[in-house]
C-alpha cells in the first residue's frame, strides 16, 4: 500500500516556542561577532567611497562622470534599475506568497523585506544624484506654487517618482506592521532599561491580545493585497522609462513583463546571496533550510527562463519588424563594441540558472551561492546593455560614441553597495532577522514530530 | 455696483468716509488718525504682526546670508542720440585681417559690439561670411591684446614711445639709412597713400609679406600680361570648373566671395534645372574637393605634368601644336573635351605657388577664352600683393645689416616665416624695431617698441578689395585699451596732427567722390558710412594682350614627377587659417569640415599608406622633422600625400592658442623664389606612443541609412523626386491616433539645401556667437561633450581610399511631435504655439531624458559650468578662458547664459523672432517673409539655409517644403520635424 510521505518540516531541529525566540533573538544579544565587525568595516569603507563620489558629483558637476552628448544615462540609471529590481523580492515573498499561502516564506520574509527597503533606498539615490541640478530636484513633485508651474504627467520619469515612492511607503508599512509582534517579544526579553524603553516605544504597546492579533492579521492581509499589485507595477513603470521612448532597443512593448520577471529574478538572487551568508553567520540553518533555498531556486528557474525568452523575443521582433534601426541596435548589442557586456548578460542570466534543473545543484548551498552571484552580475549587465548599448549607437551614426564610466561613477555604485550592506548589518543587530511570531505559526505544519513521538 | 460686505459698523463708516471723496489732509496728524481708525477697523493685528515679523526675519536672513557683489551701473549723464538701452544698433564696417576680406554689419548692444553679420549691400559677398569672419568679434575682447605701448619690454606711454621713434627715424634719415615698412597685403587705399607719404619723408621701402602667398599667379600674369596682379575670378559665370588643389571654398584668395558665386550656379530651387560642373584634382582632401562633382586624386608631385598634359590636350583640340605631349596619371583628355566644349564658360584654377604651373594655367585659360569671361583682368583682386622674392630679399638685407629701421604692421614673421630663425637673427641687426600688433605674438616679443594697433572694430579704415569695390571700416566702440590705430601712429611719426579718420575722409573726398553721383561730400560720406561700401565701377587699365610664349616654354620644360615619394601638403584650415586667430576659442573648437578634428593639427594620411606603415589613428610620428604629431587616417587622401594644417604651434599668443599643435611653416621651401606649400620626398618616422586628437564625430558612414539623400543631375532632370523616392513610402505610413496639431499664427520652419551646403562651418560659429554657446576645451571634446547647437554631419560613401563625401547640417528639428517634450518630468521643454520646441532653462533639472530620447541627438548638456553662471565654485570648467571679464563682453544679452546641469539646444534664434515680431507690431504690419533670419542662415555664404513661416504658402520656406527634393530626417519616426532637407544633386553626368 502506498503511504504518502510525511511533509518535511519547515523548521528543522524540533524547536519549541521558547527555543525559537531564543534562537532568533541571539544575533541581537551581546557583543557583535568578529565577522560582523569585519563586515561593517568593509561596507562602511565602501560607503565612504560613495560619499567621496557624491561629493565629487556635487562639487564638480556631472562632468566628473563619463557621460557625453549621446549617452545621457550610464551607470546611474543602470544601477537604479538594478537596485529597484533587487527591491522586488521582499514584497513578492511577503505579499504574493502570503496571498498564495506559501508558508515557507515565513523564515525569509523579514530579511527579504528589509533588503527590499534598503535596495529601494539605494535605487532612489540614483535618480536624485543623476540630476544636473539636484538642488532643484523638488520641481519634480506636483506642489502648488505661485508660478502655477505643474509637472508633466506624460513623462515616465514622473510616473517613476510616484511608483517608487508608493512602493517604498507601502513596503515600509508592511514591514513595520509585521515587525510589531516581534518588537513586543524583543521588549519583553530586553534586559536593560534603555532597550526596554526603545523597543517598548517601537512596539506600540503590543500585548498579544486576541483582539490585537486579529487586527494585526487583518491589516497584514490588506497590506498584502495592496502590495501585491505594486510588485508588478513598479518595475512595469520603470520599464516605461525605456518602452515609451523612441530609441531602438528601448522602444519595446515586451519590456513590462520582461522587467518584472527580471526584477523578481534578481531580487531572489540577492536574497539568496544574503541569506546564505546570514544563516551561516547567525546560525539560523535550522530556520532557513535547504528546502527554502530550493524553493527560491525554483522561482529563479522560472523567472530566469522568462527573461531568456524575452531576450530571444526581442531579437525576433527586431528582425520581424523590418525596422533597420531596431535590427542594427540588436546586432550591435550582440556583436558591437559592447558585445562582451551582452554575452556576460546572456551567460549569467540565461545559462547559469538552467543549472538549477539539477536537484543536486539547486539543493547545494555553495552552488546556489555562486549562481546567485552570477545572476546578480548578469542582471546588472542586462540593465547596462539596455541603457548604454541602445544609446551609444542610435539613429544618426554621426552621433555614435563610446561610453566609459569614471571612477566617480564606480564610486557611487560601490557606495550604494556599501550602504546596502551597512544597513543590512545594522538591521540584523537591531531587529529580529526572522519573523518570530510567524515562524512559530508554522512549527506545527508537519506531522513528523507526532509520528516520531518526539514532539512535546 | 458691487455689494459691499462689512464686518462692523465702523468698517462701513470708513468706507462711507472714503466715498465722500474727502482726501486726507496729508499732514502727520491726519495720517496718524487714519492709522488709528484702521487699527480699530482691522481685527487681525496678530496676523499682521506675524506677517511682518516673518517677512522681516526672512528678508534679514536673506540680506545677511547672501553676499551681494557691488556692481556699479552709472547712468549716462547725457543720453546719446539714437541709443536706446537694450536695443541693438548696427554699423557697417569692413573685416580684413590680411587673409579674409568681408564687408560686414556689426551689431552693437549697449556700447559693445557683439556680433558680425555680412553686409548685403556688397555685390561681392552679398551678406556672406565665413567662420573666421564670424569669430573675429571675439578678437576685440581677446585676453592677449596689448593694453598699452611698450618700450624695451616695459610699459610706456605714447608720448615717450613716439619721441623715441621719431628721434631714431630722424637719425636714420640723417645718416641716409633705410626704413622698411613690412605689412601684409594692404588693401586700404588711404593707408597705401599714407605709406607713400611716410616713405617720402623717411626713405626706405614698403614690403608686402603674405603668409598665404599668391606670388606665382602674379608672376605668371606678369609674364603673360605684362603686369603682376591677381585677377578677378567669376565662378558664377563658369559652367565647368576645374581646380588643381585650389581650395577656393576654404582658404584660396577670397573664399567668401567664391563660395557665394559658386553656390549660385549650383542651386536647383526656383525652377533652375542646370548647375555648374566641378572637377577637382588634389592630393590632400580639402573642403573644396569634397564638394566637387568629381574629385580626382592626384599626387602633388604629378600636378605639374597633369596641368601640362591638359594644356597639351586643349591645344590639340584648339588645332595648335606648340606644346609637347606628356603622359599624365589622370585621363585629362576627357576633362579637356569637357572644358573645350564650354569655352568662355570654363574656369581652370591651380592653388599651387609654382609660377610654371600658373603660367600653364594661364595658357589653358587663354585657350578656353576664360579671360574677359570667367577671369577678369581689368578688375584686380587686391588681397594678395606680396611677391615672395621681396621678403626673401628683405631678410637677406636685414642679415647683412642694411636695414636700419623696421616697422612690422600686424605681421608675425617670427612665427610664420619659413626661415624664422634667419628672420630673427636679421631682426637683431636692425637698429630700430617697431611692431604694431594687436595681440601678443612671437615677433612683437623681439622688438624695441610695441605700438599696439586698434582692433579693426575700434578704428576707421577703408578698403579696395577689387578694383572699384571700396568699403569703409568704422569704429563700433571706443578703444578698450590704450591703443592707437597703426595709421594714426604713422601720421604721428610724420608729424601730422590729423587723425586717421580725417585722412580717410580726405582720401575719399579727393579720389572717390568724383566717381559717385553725390553732389556734396557730406552726402557722399554719410551715405558711404551708412552703406559701408562703395562700388564705383572703376576698371584697371587694360593689360597687354596675352603672350603665350612663356606658358608654352613652361609646358615644354615640364618633367614627370615621381609619385612614389611621400609629399606633405601644408594648408590653412577653415578654423585658425594661418594662425592669426589661433587664440580664438571658437575657432579652435571648430571641427575641420573634412576630418571633424579640432584643437590640434595632425598628419592626415591615406588609409592605404597608413596600413603599409603600420600606423593607426593617433599614433605619433615625426614627419620631416616637425616634431611629434599624431596620425589621422583620412579617407580620400591620395596614396602618398600627407597633409598638416598650418596656424598651430603658437608660442606666445595667450590662452588657448599657446602650445596647441605644432608649427609647420618651417617646411615651406622656395621654388623659383616662390614659397611652396607642398614639400616632396619627405620621411615619416614612427615615434611610438599615441596622442589623441579631439574629434566631434567618431563614426563616419551612414550605415546604409537614408540620411543624406542624393541623386545626379541627369536623374533629377528626368524625375525631380529621384533620390527621394523613399519619402512617398514613408508618408503613406504616417498615421496617428491624435489629431494633428494646428498653428494659427506662425509655424516656423527651416529648409537646408544639401546641394548648397559646402560644410564651411560659418553657421556653427555664428550660432555660438549669437547664442552664447560655451567653448568646452579639448578634454571635453575628447569626451564627446562639445556644445555646438548646430553641427555639420559628414559621411563618407563608397571606397575607403577614395570616398564620396556628403554633409548635412543638423540642428534641433523642432519636431511637431517631439520625443523630447513628453519625457521631461518637469515640463522644461515644451512646444510653442508657433511650432518651436522651447527650453525653459530655469525649469530644467537635468535628467537628460530629453537628450536620450532625441533621435537627432542635438540636445547638449552642461556637464560643467562653462560660463561662470553657477553658484558652486567647483563646477566651473573654463580651460579656454572664456569667462574672463573681457571675453564675457561678447555675450549676447538677449540669450540666457546657461548654468551647469541644464540641457540646451537650438531655439531657431527665438530672440530674433521675438525682436522682429515686436518691430512689426510697432509698425502695425505683418511680418514679411525673410525678415526673421536665424544666425546660421544669416551667416551661410551659400544661402543653404532658408527660414520662415510655413503657414504662409507664398514664403520661401513653403516653396522649399513643397519641392520634390524636400525630405525630413528620420521622418519615419513620425516626429514631424520642422526642418526639411533638399536632396543633394551631383553633376556627375558627362
Amino acid at each position: 500500500m502506498y503511504v504518502s510521505p510525511i511533509r518535511e518540516p519547515l523548521i528543522r531541529g524540533e524547536k519549541d516556542y521558547s527555543q525559537v525566540t531564543k534562537d532568533i533573538l541571539a544575533p541581537m544579544a551581546g557583543k557583535p561577532t568578529r565577522y560582523w565587525y569585519m563586515g561593517i568595516t568593509l561596507s562602511s569603507a565602501a560607503l565612504l567611497f560613495g560619499a567621496w563620489a557624491t561629493f565629487m558629483t556635487m562639487y564638480y558637476g556631472i562632468g566628473t562622470w563619463g557621460l557625453n552628448k549621446t549617452v545621457g544615462w550610464g551607470w546611474d540609471i543602470t544601477n537604479f534599475v538594478w537596485w529597484v529590481g533587487i527591491g522586488h523580492a521582499g514584497t513578492f515573498i511577503s505579499a504574493i506568497l502570503l496571498l498564495f499561502r506559501q508558508k515557507w516564506r515565513t523564515s525569509i520574509n523579514r530579511s527579504a523585506e528589509a533588503m527590499t527597503l534598503i535596495a529601494v533606498a539605494c535605487a532612489g539615490f540614483f535618480p536624485l544624484i543623476h540630476m544636473g541640478r539636484l538642488l532643484l530636484g523638488f520641481f519634480i513633485f506636483p506642489y502648488p506654487n505661485t508660478r502655477a508651474l505643474w509637472v508633466n504627467f506624460n513623462s515616465p520619469l514622473l510616473w517613476d517618482v510616484f511608483a517608487i515612492s508608493t512602493y517604498l511607503l507601502v513596503s515600509l508599512i508592511f514591514w513595520y506592521v509585521g515587525l510589531i509582534p516581534d518588537l513586543g517579544t524583543v521588549r519583553d526579553k530586553a534586559t536593560t532599561k534603555i532597550r526596554k524603553a526603545i523597543y517598548g516605544f517601537l512596539s506600540f504597546g503590543w500585548t498579544g491580545s486576541v483582539k490585537q492579533w486579529s487586527r494585526h492579521e487583518t491589516v497584514s492581509l490588506i497590506l498584502a493585497g495592496l502590495a501585491a499589485p505594486l510588485v508588478l507595477s513598479v518595475h512595469t513603470i520603470v520599464s516605461f522609462d525605456f518602452a515609451t521612448s523612441v530609441i531602438p532597443g528601448w522602444h519595446t512593448t515586451i519590456f513590462p513583463p520582461y522587467f518584472v520577471s527580471g526584477a523578481v529574478f534578481s531580487g531572489f538572487a540577492m536574497v539568496l546571496t544574503l541569506l546564505i551568508v546570514a544563516r551561516k553567520a547567525l546560525g539560523l540553518e535550522e530556520y532557513i533550510t535547504v528546502n527554502h533555498i530550493e524553493s527560491m531556486n525554483k522561482v529563479i528557474i522560472l523567472t530566469g527562463s522568462i527573461v531568456g525568452i524575452a531576450y530571444i523575443t526581442e531579437f525576433f521582433m527586431a528582425w520581424y519588424s523590418g525596422v533597420e534601426y531596431e535590427q542594427y541596435a540588436f546586432l550591435n548589442r550582440a556583436f558591437g563594441p559592447y558585445a562582451w557586456a551582452y554575452w556576460i548578460m546572456m551567460t549569467c542570466n540565461v545559462v547559469t540558472p538552467q543549472l538549477f534543473w539539477f536537484k543536486k545543484i539547486r539543493t547545494s548551498v555553495v552552488a546556489t551561492f555562486i549562481i546567485s552571484i552570477f545572476v546578480n552580475i548578469g542582471m546588472w549587465f542586462e540593465r547596462f546593455v539596455i541603457v548604454v548599448t541602445s544609446l551609444h549607437r542610435d539613429f544618426l551614426p554621426s552621433s555614435w560614441v563610446m561610453y566609459k564610466p569614471s571612477l566617480v561613477e564606480v564610486g557611487l555604485y560601490v557606495g550604494t553597495l556599501g550602504l546596502f550592506f551597512t544597513l543590512f548589518l545594522l538591521f540584523i543587530r537591531v531587529f529580529p532577522v526572522i519573523a518570530i511570531a510567524e515562524v512559530k505559526s508554522v512549527l506545527k505544519s508537519t506531522g513528523s514530530f507526532k509520528k516520531t513521538g518526539h514532539h512535546e | 455696483m458691487e455689494p459691499k460686505y462689512f464686518r462692523s459698523l465702523e468698517e462701513l463708516k470708513i468706507d462711507t468716509r472714503e466715498e465722500t471723496d474727502k482726501k486726507p489732509a496729508g499732514d502727520r496728524q491726519s495720517i496718524f488718525e487714519m492709522q488709528q481708525e484702521l487699527k480699530k477697523a482691522t481685527t487681525a493685528t496678530r496676523r499682521d504682526f506675524l506677517k511682518v515679523f516673518g517677512f522681516t526675519v526672512a528678508s534679514a536672513a536673506i540680506a545677511s546670508s547672501c553676499e551681494q557683489p557691488v556692481r556699479k551701473a552709472i547712468p549716462l549723464l547725457i543720453q546719446p542720440e539714437e541709443i536706446v538701452p537694450g536695443k541693438a544698433s548696427y554699423y557697417a564696417s569692413t573685416f580684413f585681417d590680411g587673409i579674409d576680406y568681408c564687408p560686414i554689419i556689426v551689431k552693437v548692444r549697449d556700447g559693445r559690439p557683439i556680433k558680425i553679420e555680412g553686409n548685403k549691400l556688397s555685390s561681392l559677398t552679398q551678406g556672406a561670411t565665413n567662420a573666421r569672419t564670424q569669430a573675429a568679434i571675439l578678437g576685440i575682447y581677446d585676453n592677449a591684446r596689448f593694453k598699452e605701448p611698450k618700450a624695451k619690454g616695459s610699459a610706456s606711454s605714447w608720448q615717450e614711445v613716439d619721441e623715441a621713434i621719431v628721434n631714431q627715424l630722424d637719425a636714420i634719415k640723417a645718416k641716409g639709412g633705410k626704413v622698411v615698412l613690412l605689412t601684409g597685403s594692404v588693401i586700404s587705399p588711404s593707408t597705401l597713400l599714407l605709406i607713400d607719404e611716410f616713405l617720402a619723408k623717411y626713405p626706405g621701402e614698403h614690403i608686402t609679406y603674405d603668409v598665404l602667398s599668391a606670388s606665382a599667379i602674379r608672376e605668371a600674369n606678369k609674364k603673360t600680361f605684362g603686369k603682376a596682379f591677381v585677377p578677378s575670378y567669376q565662378f558664377d559665370k563658369a559652367e565647368v570648373i576645374v581646380g588643381f588643389d585650389a581650395d577656393f571654398l576654404g582658404s584660396w584668395l577670397n573664399p567668401i566671395e567664391f563660395t557665394k558665386q559658386y553656390s549660385k550656379n549650383r542651386k536647383l530651387t526656383d525652377g533652375q534645372k542646370k548647375m555648374s560642373r566641378h572637377i577637382h584634382l588634389e592630393g590632400a582632401m580639402s573642403i573644396t574637393g569634397t564638394n566637387a562633382d568629381e574629385r580626382i586624386q592626384l599626387h602633388p608631385a604629378q600636378e605639374k605634368e597633369t596641368i601640362a598634359a591638359l594644356y597639351y590636350e586643349l591645344e590639340q583640340l584648339n588645332g595648335s601644336a606648340n606644346t609637347k605631349s606628356i603622359s599624365s596619371p589622370v585621363d585629362v583628355k576627357k576633362i579637356a573635351k569637357e572644358l573645350y566644349g564650354k569655352r568662355g564658360k570654363a574656369l581652370v584654377l591651380a592653388g599651387t605657388n609654382d609660377p610654371e604651373s600658373q603660367l600653364m594655367i594661364n595658357g589653358i585659360n587663354e585657350i578656353l577664352n576664360s579671360f574677359g569671361n570667367t577671369i577678369l583682368t581689368d578688375v584686380e583682386l587686391k588681397l594678395r600683393k606680396g611677391d615672395d622674392a621681396e621678403m626673401t630679399r628683405l631678410v637677406d638685407e636685414m642679415n647683412s645689416g642694411s636695414v636700419d629701421g623696421l616697422f612690422l604692421f600686424d605681421v608675425n614673421p617670427a612665427y610664420d616665416y619659413p626661415q624664422k630663425d634667419k628672420f630673427i637673427s636679421g631682426l637683431q641687426k636692425v637698429g630700430l624695431k617697431v611692431a604694431l600688433p594687436i595681440y601678443e605674438e612671437e615677433t612683437a616679443a623681439l622688438v624695441d617698441y610695441i605700438c599696439p594697433d586698434h582692433h579693426f572694430l575700434e578704428t576707421w579704415n577703408d578698403a579696395e578689395v577689387k578694383t572699384g569695390f571700396y568699403s569703409l571700416g568704422q569704429p563700433t566702440i571706443r578703444p578698450i585699451f590704450n591703443t592707437r590705430a597703426s595709421q594714426s601712429s604713422l601720421l604721428k611719426w610724420l608729424g601730422k596732427d590729423t587723425d586717421y579718420r580725417a585722412y580717410v575722409q580726405a582720401y575719399w573726398e579727393n579720389n572717390l567722390m568724383a566717381m559717385s553721383d553725390s553732389l556734396t561730400f557730406r552726402s557722399f560720406w554719410n551715405k558711404k558710412v551708412h552703406d559701408g561700401i562703395f562700388e564705383s565701377g572703376r576698371k584697371e587699365k587694360a593689360v597687354a594682350s596675352f603672350d603665350a610664349s612663356t606658358a608654352l616654354a613652361a609646358q615644354n620644360a615640364v618633367q614627370a614627377g615621381d609619385a612614389n615619394q611621400i609629399s606633405l601638403v601644408i594648408f590653412p584650415n577653415v578654423a585658425v587659417g594661418t594662425g592669426k586667430h589661433a587664440n580664438n576659442p571658437w575657432l579652435q573648437e571648430l571641427p575641420d569640415p573634412v576630418s571633424k578634428a579640432c584643437w590640434d593639427n595632425y598628419v592626415a594620411i591615406s588609409p592605404k599608406l597608413a596600413n603599409e606603415l603600420g600606423l593607426k589613428d593617433y599614433d605619433t610620428v615625426d614627419v620631416a622633422g616637425i616634431g611629434m604629431l599624431p596620425i589621422l587616417l583620412q579617407p580620400g587622401h591620395e596614396y602618398k600625400t600627407l597633409s598638416v594644417a598650418m596656424g598651430y604651434g603658437r608660442e606666445k599668443a595667450g590662452i588657448p592658442a599657446t602650445g596647441v599643435g605644432k608649427n609647420v611653416f618651417g617646411q615651406i621651401e622656395l621654388f623659383q623664389d616662390n614659397r611652396q606649400f607642398v614639400k616632396n620626398n619627405i620621411a615619416i618616422e614612427k615615434l611610438g606612443g599615441t596622442y589623441e586628437v579631439a574629434r566631434t564625430q567618431a563614426h563616419h558612414t551612414m550605415e546604409g541609412r537614408e540620411l543624406v539623400r542624393e541623386t545626379t543631375l541627369a536623374d533629377y532632370k528626368e524625375n525631380p523626386i529621384s533620390g527621394n523616392e523613399v519619402r512617398e513610402e514613408i508618408k503613406k505610413h504616417l498615421k496617428s491616433l491624435y489629431p494633428k496639431r494646428t498653428y494659427d499664427g506662425f509655424h516656423w520652419g527651416m529648409a537646408v539645401d544639401l546641394n548648397s551646403c559646402t560644410g564651411c562651418n560659418a553657421c556653427v560659429v555664428a550660432c555660438s556667437v549669437e547664442n552664447n554657446v560655451p567653448v568646452v576645451g579639448k578634454e571635453q571634446v575628447l569626451m564627446a561633450r562639445e556644445m555646438h547647437w548646430i553641427r555639420i554631419d559628414r559621411y563618407y560613401k563608397g571606397d575607403e581610399n577614395n570616398p564620396e563625401v556628403v554633409r548635412q547640417p543638423v540642428t534641433c528639428q523642432h519636431c511637431d511631435n517631439a520625443p523630447c517634450e513628453n519625457v521631461c518630468p518637469v515640463a522644461a521643454t515644451t512646444h510653442s504655439n508657433e511650432g518651436l520646441n522651447q527650453m525653459a532653462y530655469n525649469r530644467c533639472i537635468g535628467t537628460r531624458y530629453c537628450n536620450n530620447n532625441c533621435p537627432y541627438k542635438v540636445r547638449r548638456f552642461n556637464f560643467f559650468d562653462y560660463n561662470g553662471a553657477d553658484a558652486i565654485k567647483g563646477n566651473r570648467q573654463d580651460p579656454t578662458e572664456m569667462t574672463t571679464d573681457l571675453r564675457r563682453l561678447v555675450l549676447n544679452p538677449d540669450v540666457t547664459v546657461r548654468a551647469k546641469g541644464v540641457i540646451e539646444k537650438c531655439s531657431f534664434c527665438v530672440q530674433r523672432i521675438q525682436d522682429k515680431k515686436l518691430q512689426a507690431k510697432n509698425e502695425s504690419r505683418q511680418l514679411r517673409d525673410g525678415e526673421v533670419v536665424p544666425a546660421c542662415a544669416q551667416a551661410c555664404p551659400s544661402e543653404a539655409i532658408v527660414f520662415g513661416n510655413l503657414n504662409d504658402k507664398e514664403s520661401q520656406i513653403s516653396k522649399h517644403f513643397a519641392d520634390e527634393r524636400n525630405y525630413h530626417l528620420l521622418e519615419e519616426l513620425h516626429t514631424l520635424p520642422s526642418v526639411g532637407y533638399l536632396t543633394k544633386v551631383k553633376n556627375t553626368t558627362v
